[in-house]
């Protein structure tokens, strides 16, 4: 490997990808075009993911479970990321190159501040992270959907953000919350229920367990909290002091207060007496 | 066609080198130390934007003396260099040492075989692990290279600047001593230098994964206006800011 130079009219700029692109053999270029016809890859997928709005910017969180068909493949996955000192990522899809997008993506970001010497506005980490799940479009045509979820802290703006992806890389943003997966929609109800503006830590964390509680309550693909193993879902928050991932005791705490105060799981059991 | 006049290679070696010398001197020079909670690195740069010290990656940072667009393009060369190791292997495989030995590979390669020399002289610092030591790499323009595990100067005017620092170096010192001394080491005698003519940065232990961290106008202007605290230290601590002629006397051009 030799100093990476390039002349001035071709050179790569700030792009990590293009530049890994340039760089032969490429890693992360993925493979080709693979004939899947007729075959079901035993796929890892992670599942349900959500992030919302509180007082002093966004939480993200996400179950730990992951499935290759109805087989359990993990059950201590970590879906939520930090992108880089001001913004998170979860993902939702195929787990490998999902897994593999979110490294790309951090170094991406992280390798645009160091040439640059400024980091990418929240907004252009938004549009970075939709070009990546646009490039990998063949792949989701292949059965290997990756959709991820992006919030972060806009230091422009002083406030929390949220922006959904859909497989083309088109990207929306949230007003205030939202959630992904094939729990997403149980989550989103029970986020839709329970927010509102201006929600101390505490509770946004709360309402974010109890969100992908629900999901795993009606998606055998999401994981609930696993009592006996002692794995709860990854819990982060992204304030203005930046990434911070909240402690598994905290999260287990959070579903004990849940399970005392809300009577979660009485009275749901369809064959209780 | 005719022959070109024969130039003994000693001369053609010897004028390059005259030139890239020449053009380095003309800029100002930098200091690089080991302090207690790191690696310290302070440039003279008047300006804000441009910077000659810079991050590569996580416990690694680059700075650069003399031209500014030949060493930028070196610097983001080895941005790329580690982003492109880092993401193919892991980020443990990044060292500063197999960087450090591109850079000379190609600044000896510029030198003996393009027109014109690169007129640049860059350091590549790596912040030690428990396994691995603080080390300085230190990368002339014709591709010499010399590790320091102390301190290291860059620029024009090194032979005076090293000698004032090494006389005020201690082993063990804190970032406020390293500091005035790095400071009053560039200033010299009969100059002093305000927080607005430095450029500072640290690879700090206990910052994080990236130990990279650059030190702000009021920062600096605070570690170098705070007393000295113990007094076994006052004395030799002392030739940093206020008794910087101390040792410059002996030696002032």
């Amino acid at each position: 490997m030799g100093l990476p130079l390039f002349p001035p009219g071709d050179d790569p700029g700030p792009d990590f990808a293009a530049l890994v692109r340039r760089s032969a053999p490429a890693p992360g270029s993925g493979p080709g075009p693979v004939d899947v016809a007729g075959m079901t890859p035993a796929v890892a997928h992670g599942t349900t993911v959500v992030a919302l709005r509180y007082a002093d910017g966004v939480v993200m969180a996400g179950d730990r479970r992951a499935t290759e068909g109805n087989i359990i493949a993990h059950r201590a996955m970590e879906k939520v990321f930090p992108a880089d000192r001001h913004s998170a990522v979860a993902i939702a899809g195929a787990a490998g190159p999902a897994v593999e997008m979110v490294k790309l993506f951090q170094t991406q970001l992280e390798h645009y501040e160091k040439v640059e010497g400024v980091a990418l506005s929240l907004e252009g980490k938004a549009n970075q992270l939709g070009q990546m799940v646009r490039e990998h479009l063949p792949m989701a045509m292949q059965g290997l959907v990756v959709v991820p979820l992006f919030a972060g802290y806009d230091l422009l703006l002083g406030e929390g953000r949220i922006f959904t992806y859909d497989v083309t890389g088109g990207h929306f943003e949230e007003a205030d919350h939202a959630a992904t997966g094939s729990g997403g929609r149980d989550a989103r109800t029970t986020i839709k229920l329970g927010w509102r503006r201006g929600l101390p830590r505490s509770e946004a964390i709360e309402l974010a367990v109890r969100a992908l509680y629900e999901a795993a309550d009606e998606d055998a693909a999401t994981g609930g909290p696993d009592l006996v193993r002692g794995i709860y879902p990854m819990v982060a928050t992204v304030t203005a002091d930046g990434y911070t991932r909240a402690e598994q005791q905290e999260v287990a705490e959070r579903f004990a207060g849940l399970v005392e105060r809300r009577g979660i799981g009485q009275g749901v059991g369809g064959g209780g007496p | 066609m005719t022959m070109p006049f024969y130039v003994a290679p000693e001369q053609v070696m010897k004028d390059r080198a005259e030139y890239a010398q020449k053009g380095i001197a003309r800029g100002r020079s930098l200091v690089a130390c080991v302090y207690d909670g790191g690696i310290l690195i302070v440039a003279e740069n008047p300006s804000r934007s441009l910077h000659k010290i810079s991050e590569i990656y996580d416990r690694i940072a680059f700075a650069g003396v003399g031209k500014y667009n030949e060493f930028d393009q070196l610097r983001v060369a080895g941005v790329r260099h580690a982003d492109t190791k880092g993401f193919a292997f892991s980020r443990d495989d990044v060292d500063a040492r197999s960087l450090a030995n591109l850079y000379a590979q190609f600044l000896g390669q510029v030198f003996t075989h393009e027109m014109k020399p690169l007129e640049v002289e860059i350091l590549v610092a790596e912040l030690g692990t428990d396994q691995r030591p603080d080390q300085l790499y230190h990368i002339a323009y014709e591709g010499t290279i010399t590790d320091e595990d102390r301190f290291a100067v860059l620029g024009g005017e090194t032979e005076v600047i090293t000698e004032r620092f090494a006389e005020a170096l201690q082993d063990g010192w804190g970032l406020d001593a390293a500091l005035r001394a790095a400071v009053g080491a560039l200033a010299g005698p009969d100059r002093t230098l305000e927080p607005a003519d430095l450029e500072v940065a640290v690879l700090a232990r206990g910052n994080g994964r990236r130990a990279f961290r650059r030190l702000g106008h009021d920062e600096l202007a605070e570690l170098l206006s705070t007393p000295r605290r113990g007094g076994s230290r006052a004395g030799r601590g002392g030739a940093g800011a206020s008794g910087a002629s101390g040792p410059g006397e002996t030696t002032a051009p």
